[in-house]
């Protein structure tokens, strides 16, 4: 019977994917954030605000950590004996990491990477074990000849030993085919002791059996329930920042430092496109009639002086120019019109 | 360091057996590398099945046989390092000339001398390399080869292994070859080609025009399956190795291999991981040692351990059946715990050896009954053994009935294979059932005479009925001939089949108990199946889906406790974030979807904070922004990603419940 009810559940599950992907057409109501939210927080107050949140359930959470930390004499004791341990399951697993480093690899040489930081690469892995790990200075043409570099150097030397912490191995950066090769040779070292952590639901997906088998994977089940704090710091949040598009804060901290003909070049530009943002076929400003504008309200006096400035907001991406059918250049500022709106806004409380 | 040895006693025995189960074809190609030939490439494609793991095991065993007895010249090629024909040829050359530093150290120095600056040359500055690199694909190559074989023997070929033929690139695998045919009599080259799936790769991945340069020959590498037998049959049936499996183990173990990678590799894994698992939470597995050692380690053991022993449930069962006074004995009196410790130990030994000697006489006559009833390999027989009473399944009773209609042949056959395995077998207690066993062959041989007697009979019934009759006599004929069938007295070869089966059976019923009833089986039998299963195959989607679904399974509040498929308003924000984007569809409205979870937050709030009307305004902003953290926490899990088919809105990855 339980078979019977597992098969029909399956049944199931494959009728709601077709049903979810049936029709391309988009049954969800119009409404937008714009419309709801009054104002708009930026980064650093949301983490203030997160912050001060109160965190629910801290005991359970304490309790469940608890279960955890007692197998780290049994991580470490596996990790010597070849394997290499992934954590995962929901919620942020850093601080667990941080804390199995700060109870037990104090007095080793161990290496920490932030896999959710959106600039690391596994060059920058291979770079801190031979620059810091091996004190070898010196370039590498690839970081192919750089791994082979570091497992000889280490299978010539057996008092060499390194613990590698990676916290979110699946990450945007490390998720590539090339950088998990290359981390899966290098876990697959007897002395170097390898303990990750993973969160995307697909992310098994990275590996291939070669790779886990290079990996030698023991997995653990660390359901821990905090926060993705840092991880998620870094990411471009939806509610938070439009991405692509330049943030208030940032369009307001560069206008401030211009003298005030230049933002007033800008703010007519700004009024220009806000009128025009009805009109989805608006190609933007051509360069003549901004130049007339421009001359009218006695902010620029030559052809020559409305260009250099047009270049500086080109250089500080606060405009494009794009090339129209018929050949004549035309500017437009690519920040949303709900930003532009709030920039006007503030503009004219400034002034 | 007890297990890390015992670890690498196993695996050292398990590392030989792959490379032993691969040097008859070892052998078949080493021999027919010596062949050369001057027009083609010769070429070996090794089909090796899927398991891409234990491949690395079969190359090394290769290339140390061919360096042995054939040329010291081999390369070992992989598709990750050789991305264009460059690469190729570069790894091609350090392989070989690094080769060439090895058998030639002892003769002359500055032959090492000479490889060396050529290897740092080629290393240090691109662009010279670059350079040389036509000079050294082109003239090189065969002129270092005429040089240092001159002072070799006889011209050895250099071997070069593609150990992943499905992983190269077209092109870079055509250029090899084309070139390298090119010179094919200046540098006697051959190919070992490693195939994962079928040889067709080869024509699919080469042109007619290159694959006719090549000159192939097939071999075929054991399957896995073969593999896993041969380790379960050296591995596990042995009373060698004192560590056991569980059932459940075993099995879980199995059906990773069976059902998931068909890697050796992995199948060693596990069983690695058992030997740690039970070694590090069993406090009495010291006690898991050799028949030798166990006297000297029941003695030493302290009072705690002791008391350990008594309270595993397999002993405390032995304990009530021991009359009053042993009981009060074994349960206050260490020295005498300890004495009847070693007593049962040893016993637990004998009936390890005497079962593994049964199961294989079992297996005797099981496998070869129609459909197998208790399974064509012998492991399923073991694990058959160790779940429960053999004799009580169904499957027994049907394999019993089956053997009882056996042939006089194959029954005599089965019987010697038996009396070999039992008198090979360690344990002495077997001597009297050789005896009995050898008793009924020479029965048999006594029955030969009457035996072809009952032969003519059955004869000439079978004349009877190939007379031409109608369908009314043909019927009544049958009749009457079953009709005397069950009547007819057994025959005496009858007779004797029946007592060898139920010997057979009494054999089992005394030796093959399985493992669980016996005494103080939890110091050798690991058992944990789950944490086995938990560490090596794990569902990180399901722990993820059980969180969110269901928190109260993590987090023991009452508050969070629900029934049902519902999710409590006190659950942590990211679980009643993810259930409300469940009833979602394909794109999910950020706005709506921020004011469902508004509502569902402030009804559990409104209850047990009425006077927070002050706080009111803070509430507004905090809780989007807590619904903001999640959503960019359900982003990084993968359930949901921004979408530009419209504002504010986010597509779903999932679908369905889950």
């Amino acid at each position: 019977l339980a078979k019977k009810n597992k098969e029909e559940k399956m049944g199931n599950l494959v009728e709601e994917y077709f049903e979810a992907h049936s029709s391309s057409k988009v049954l969800t109501s119009d409404r937008t954030l714009q419309k709801l939210r009054k104002r708009r927080l930026d980064q650093q107050t949301l983490h203030d605000l997160l912050k001060k949140a109160p965190l629910a359930y801290a005991a359970e959470i304490r309790d469940l950590n608890k279960q955890h930390e007692s197998l780290f004499s049994k991580w470490m004791l596996q990790l010597h004996l070849g394997f290499n341990i992934v954590l995962y399951g929901l919620g942020s697993k850093r601080d667990l990491l941080e804390k199995f480093r700060t109870s037990l690899l104090q007095n080793s040489v161990h290496l920490v990477v932030n896999g959710y930081f959106p600039s690391i690469t596994v060059r920058s892995i291979l770079n801190s074990i031979t620059e810091e790990v091996l004190d070898y200075i010196g370039t590498f043409r690839s970081p192919r000849d750089q791994l082979e570099f570091i497992i000889k150097r280490f299978k010539e030397d057996s008092s060499l030993e390194l613990y590698v912490l990676i916290h979110n191995l699946d990450s945007q950066m490390l998720r590539g085919e090339r950088s998990q090769q290359i981390l899966a040779q290098l876990s697959s070292l007897p002395s170097i002791y390898l303990i990750a952590s993973i969160d995307h639901i697909n992310a098994p997906l990275m590996w291939d059996q070669a790779k886990l088998s290079l990996y030698n994977w023991l997995w653990y089940e660390t359901t821990t329930f905090s926060p993705y704090v840092e991880e998620t710091s870094y990411e471009n949040s939806l509610l938070v920042q439009q991405s692509g598009s330049l943030a208030l804060s940032s369009l307001m901290h560069v206008l401030h430092s211009l003298t005030l003909n230049a933002r007033g070049i800008f703010r007519l530009l700004a009024q220009h496109q806000l009128e025009k943002k009805d009109n989805p076929s608006y190609p933007g400003l051509s360069f003549q009639d901004f130049y007339q504008q421009c001359r009218e309200a006695f902010l620029v006096n030559s052809d020559l002086t409305l260009r250099a400035q047009l270049t500086e907001f080109r250089d500080h991406k606060l405009i494009r120019t794009k090339r129209g059918a018929d050949g004549v250049e035309y500017l437009l500022i690519p920040v949303d019109d709900s930003t532009l709106t709030h920039f006007l806004e503030k503009e004219n409380e400034d002034v | 360091s007890h297990e890390h040895y015992l670890n690498k006693q196993l695996l050292d025995n398990l590392l030989s057996f792959l490379s032993r189960s691969h040097s008859e074809f070892q052998e078949k190609t080493t021999e027919w590398t010596c062949k050369m030939k001057f027009r083609e490439i010769p070429t070996a494609a090794l089909v090796l099945g899927v398991n891409v793991t234990d491949h690395d095991l079969t190359f090394r065993g290769l290339s140390d046989v061919l360096q042995d007895s054939i040329t010291p010249y081999i390369a070992l090629l992989e598709a990750k390092d050789c991305p264009g024909i460059k690469n190729l040829m570069q790894k091609l050359m350090g392989q070989l000339m690094n080769c060439d530093i090895d058998v030639d150290t002892l003769e002359d120095e500055d032959c090492v001398q000479v490889s060396q600056n050529r290897i740092r040359c080629s290393m240090s500055s691109l662009i010279s390399w670059y350079e040389s690199v036509t000079k050294k694909t082109d003239s090189e190559t065969p002129s270092k080869k005429r040089s240092s074989s001159s002072r070799h023997w006889k011209s050895p070929p250099v071997v070069v292994i593609f150990k992943d033929m499905e992983s190269f690139t077209t092109k870079v695998l055509q250029d090899f070859i084309v070139i390298s045919s090119q010179h094919i009599l200046e540098l006697p080259l051959v190919l070992i080609f490693g195939i994962a799936t079928s040889p067709m790769i080869i024509h699919r991945l080469l042109p007619h025009s290159v694959s006719s340069l090549l000159c192939i020959e097939l071999f075929q590498s054991i399957s896995c399956k073969e593999h896993l037998s041969t380790i379960i049959d050296k591995l596990l049936l042995t009373s060698r190795f004192p560590f056991k499996l569980g059932e459940k183990v075993l099995q879980v173990l199995i059906n990773i291999f069976l059902y998931h990678d068909f890697s050796v590799q992995n199948f060693i894994k596990g069983f690695q991981l058992c030997i740690v698992e039970h070694f590090y939470s069993q406090p009495l597995s010291v006690l898991c040692c050799q028949l030798v050692d166990v006297k000297k380690r029941v003695i030493s053991l302290s009072h705690e351990q002791c008391e350990n022993i008594r309270r595993l449930p397999s002993f405390r069962r032995y304990v009530e059946k021991q009359e009053a006074g042993k009981q009060i004995a074994l349960l206050t009196n260490d020295t005498f715990l300890k004495e009847d410790t070693e007593s049962l130990l040893k016993d637990l030994h004998v009936y390890h050896e005497n079962y593994v000697s049964i199961l294989r006489c079992l297996h005797v006559f099981t496998s070869s009954l129609p459909k197998y009833p208790l399974g064509k390999q012998i492991r399923e027989l073991h694990c058959a053994c160790l779940e429960n009473r053999v004799w009580e399944t169904e499957e027994y009773e049907s394999s019993l009935q089956l053997a009882r209609m056996l042939n006089k042949t194959d029954l005599v056959t089965m019987l010697q294979q038996c009396v070999e395995i039992l008198t090979s077998s360690s344990g002495k207690q077997f001597d009297k059932t050789v005896e009995k066993l050898k008793e009924f062959l020479t029965q048999f041989q006594n029955l030969e005479a009457e035996a072809s007697q009952e032969r003519d009979v059955s004869v000439l019934s079978q004349k009877e009925l190939q007379k031409k009759t109608d369908l009314y006599h043909l019927q009544k004929t049958l009749l009457e001939l079953k009709e005397s069938r069950r009547s007819k007295k057994l025959t005496k070869f009858e007779v004797l089949r029946f007592e060898v089966v139920d010997y057979m059976d009494s054999l089992v019923r005394k030796y093959l108990v399985p493992a669980d009833d016996r005494t103080l089986h939890e110091i050798v039998y690991f058992n944990a199946a789950n944490v086995l299963r938990g560490h090596l195959n794990a569902a990180p989607r399901t722990a993820l889906h059980t969180a969110l679904n269901n928190p109260h399974w993590y987090l023991k509040n009452q508050a969070l406790k629900c029934d049902g498929g519902s999710i409590s308003n006190k659950a942590p924000d990211i679980c009643i974030v993810y259930k409300l984007h469940l009833e979602c569809g394909r794109l999910i409205n950020l706005v709506d979807w921020l004011e469902a979870f508004s509502t569902v937050v402030t009804a559990a709030e409104e209850p047990n904070a009425v006077a927070a009307s002050s706080d009111q305004m803070d509430d507004i902003i905090q809780y989007p922004f807590s619904f903001l953290s999640t959503v960019s926490e359900l982003e990084l899990l993968g359930f949901i990603k921004p979408s530009k088919q419209k504002t504010d809105h986010v597509a779903r990855l999932t679908w369905g419940g889950c």
